[in-house]
């Protein structure tokens, strides 16, 4: 028996039954049922992951499999990494309401309704072998996410934000839907394998190309690529603290998993001639978001939307691995997601233990307000904990993929992009430490420097009152999380089985195969390792996080006064990238256009 | 084959795109987005189409009777639930705004910024 719909559809039907019916006087019921649900989804995957070690496991819904390698139905196609991504999906989201069990003074079933359909959707969306379906799930996770994002409907932030992030992920949609209609015009096929070995029979052209825009735009929304990122940080800063540790954490990297998807499924035979020209865009792109978020991180002071802008700056980095369009590169952004998923979530459930003590997340507000008791110092650890998993320090957090990703980078003749993950991955960790080190300890500038950052909104109903402990089902998930973040890139085997993995994602061929004829063979591939000279890249990145950490809040003390030059230059540059984030709606939609036709044009260029 | 429904859709996108930047009013900008996502139903129905033929439905025609595409049709359909889903939520969220902000301007929300 398949397990795979049943991981999409228990969800689905818990988060009716919740909805349906009214718990709302016994929330211990409420939470108890849902975590029981998100824990039982997270098995099935995870047995899921086991069943996929020779091959995808791939399920037709209402028994109509292809005849004669011709495939009209509807497939669930579970991969090792599909499946291991859905795992992840569960944890957090398992994670995530064991935290909101008692970080909520007051929430309504439908909460965990949104949160279980939220889940469902994901699932569904990592274990798609269709590629409507796989539109079809990205909706649904969208308008599960723009209510979530809304949840504080009585305030004035969580309703911009919200109509930002939903206004921006609809037009991406309707990007990926025109996409899929001129690419079903020409292969009449919407399983992924079935389009790629229609589309390999012939040289790519002008409608191929627009179709291969039109939908890695789409998902790149989703992902928050610069410049159609924007809506990322209003999302973040407005939701409800466990919902971005599910925005931050895999929601947005599933937008970079949909593009690797698409590529290897149905477009890679196609394209296989031009990729050597496509590879600059997604490098190209991925390497401005990454600065472009590094630079936004490290101005923020609301520390949800520092956090924010760190997922943008790693998006950049992941997006430059999958632009090697290699297994090596899928590798490297396996192993990545994975450490930064936890790094995320555990400094975002750091972060709504503050909002809960203090209803403030304003890191100068808060400066040396987690001193007070024995319990924030221990969650200060763990802040701190995170920001140095998250810069990759040797053997600790992202080392394991971050070190593929530059082995990868280097033996693909992209060099140069190495200094960019030292470089986005200090600025980020340096966010982290001197937020850590500011709220937890109390140390940097007396007076804090006049900001132009408008006051923030305010957050009081997300829990009505400070409270004077941090109860204890929200201190473990924090612990368990930052733990994973630092021990991951340790565990045993995870580097030769994450290659293995990325071997049998990027092997087209065997995936259609195994789809359409039922069984394909997937030779292993011949497993890299992680080269010395990268320990010297974690330290220096590492290094490079404690320098900026430690200029921004000992820099007056120290005496370290660089040129007014420089200075009025770098306010500037500062001033023009604050004000492209102008949080209007319009303005978000006129970059987004202006991008679609930038990379429509630029891929019809490579393909010519 | 005519490529008259390909233009219609580029147009009908460009005019929904055209009024999402630079709406003055919440209402009109959803409804905007609702232009933009009509531009695929006719898309889709013209990726479909065949001159001459009959509709989907074999209950009363000669199964050899050439008809048009019947799955474009039905992504159409998905397409319509979804923006219907889609609209009711940010309808929901444009009468929150006139509550709390006062307006439904976007060039008069300043509750987010860098």
């Amino acid at each position: 028996m398949s397990i795979a719909p049943l991981a999409v559809a228990v969800p689905l039907l818990v988060a009716a039954a919740l909805a349906a019916t009214d718990f709302a006087r016994r929330r211990w019921l409420t939470d108890t049922l849902a975590i029981a649900t998100t824990t039982a989804v997270t098995v099935l995957c995870a047995v899921l992951i086991g069943r996929a070690q020779h091959g995808p496991v791939v399920y037709w819904l209402g028994g109509w499999e292809p005849e004669h390698g011709v495939a009209l139905g509807i497939s669930l196609s579970a991969d090792t990494l599909g499946a291991g991504m859905a795992t992840l999906v569960g944890v957090l989201t398992t994670a995530t309401l064991v935290f909101s069990a008692r970080y909520f003074e007051a929430v309504s079933n439908l909460f965990h309704a949104l949160m279980l359909v939220f889940l469902a959707a994901m699932v569904g969306f990592c274990l798609s072998g269709d590629l409507f379906n796989m539109l079809v799930f990205f909706e649904l996770m969208s308008v599960a996410a723009y209510a979530l994002a809304a949840y504080k409907i009585e305030e004035r932030g969580p309703l911009q934000g919200a109509i930002n992030f939903a206004v921006s992920n609809s037009v991406g949609a309707i990007a990926i839907f025109i996409g899929i209609a001129l690419l079903y015009g020409r292969v009449g096929a919407l399983n992924l394998a079935q389009i790629g070995v229609a589309l390999s029979h012939h040289p790519p052209d002008a409608l191929v190309a627009v179709s291969f825009a039109l939908i890695v735009l789409g998902f790149l929304v989703k992902a928050a690529a610069f410049p159609v990122h924007f809506w990322l940080a209003d999302a973040h800063a407005v939701a409800p603290t466990p919902v971005c540790v599910l925005f931050s954490g895999v929601m947005v990297e599933l937008g970079v998993y949909a593009v690797a998807r698409i590529y290897f499924t149905a477009f890679d035979g196609a394209l296989a001639a031009q990729a050597a020209a496509l590879k600059p865009i997604l490098i190209w792109t991925g390497l401005v978001t990454a600065l472009v978020g590094a630079a936004m991180c490290l101005q923020q002071r609301h520390l949800k939307r520092m956090l924010a802008f760190s997922t943008v700056s790693h998006v950049g980095l992941f997006l430059i691995c999958l632009g090697l369009l290699e297994h090596e590169g899928i590798a490297a952004l396996a192993a990545y997601v994975l450490a930064h998923a936890f790094a995320k979530a555990a400094l975002f459930m750091c972060v709504g233990i503050l909002l809960h003590r203090f209803t403030d997340v304003d890191e100068l507000k808060l400066r040396g307000c987690g001193a007070a008791d024995r319990t924030l110092k221990f969650v200060g650890v763990l802040f701190a904990a995170c920001g140095v998993g998250l810069v990759g320090a040797p053997m600790l957090g992202v080392f394991l993929g971050k070190s593929l990703g530059e082995g990868a980078v280097s033996a693909a003749g992209f060099g140069w992009a190495v200094p960019v993950f030292i470089v986005a991955s200090g600025m980020t960790a340096a966010a982290v430490l001197r937020a850590a080190a500011v709220v937890f300890a109390g140390w940097g500038p007396d007076e804090p420097p006049q900001s132009e950052q408008p006051e923030e909104v305010d957050e009081e109903a997300e829990t009505l009152q400070p409270h004077d402990r941090t109860p204890l089902p929200m201190l473990v998930p924090t612990a368990l999380l930052t733990l994973a973040t630092l021990l991951v890139s340790l565990a045993p085997g995870l580097d030769q089985a994450i290659q293995q993995a990325a071997g049998r994602f990027a092997d087209s061929g065997a995936y259609r195969q195994a789809v359409l004829a039922g069984s394909g063979h997937f030779p292993p591939i011949e497993p890299t390792s992680v080269a010395p000279v990268d320990y010297l890249w974690a330290a220096l990145a590492l290094l490079l996080a404690l320098a900026i950490a430690g200029v921004s809040l000992f820099g007056d003390r120290l005496g370290w006064n660089p040129p007014s030059s420089l200075r009025t230059a770098a306010d500037r540059a500062q001033h023009a990238l604050g004000a492209l984030h102008s949080g209007h709606v319009g303005d978000y939609i006129a970059w987004m256009t202006a991008a679609m036709g930038a990379l429509t044009a630029l891929v019809a260029l490579a393909i010519r | 084959m005519t490529v008259l429904p390909y233009l219609v859709a580029v147009w009908v996108l460009c005019w929904g795109l055209y009024g999402i930047v630079t709406s003055r009013h919440l209402f009109h900008l959803v409804l905007s987005l609702g232009v933009a996502q009509a531009a695929t139903y006719v898309l889709l129905i013209g990726v479909g189409y065949k001159a001459g033929a009959a509709a989907p439905i074999y209950a009363d025609v000669p199964s050899a009777t050439p008809v048009v595409d019947p799955v474009v049709q039905a992504l159409a359909l998905v397409d319509v639930v979804v923006e219907a889903t889609v609209a009711a939520l940010l309808l929901a969220l444009a009468l929150q705004t006139q509550k709390r902000f006062g307006t439904v301007d976007p060039d008069e929300l300043h509750a987010l910024k860098g």
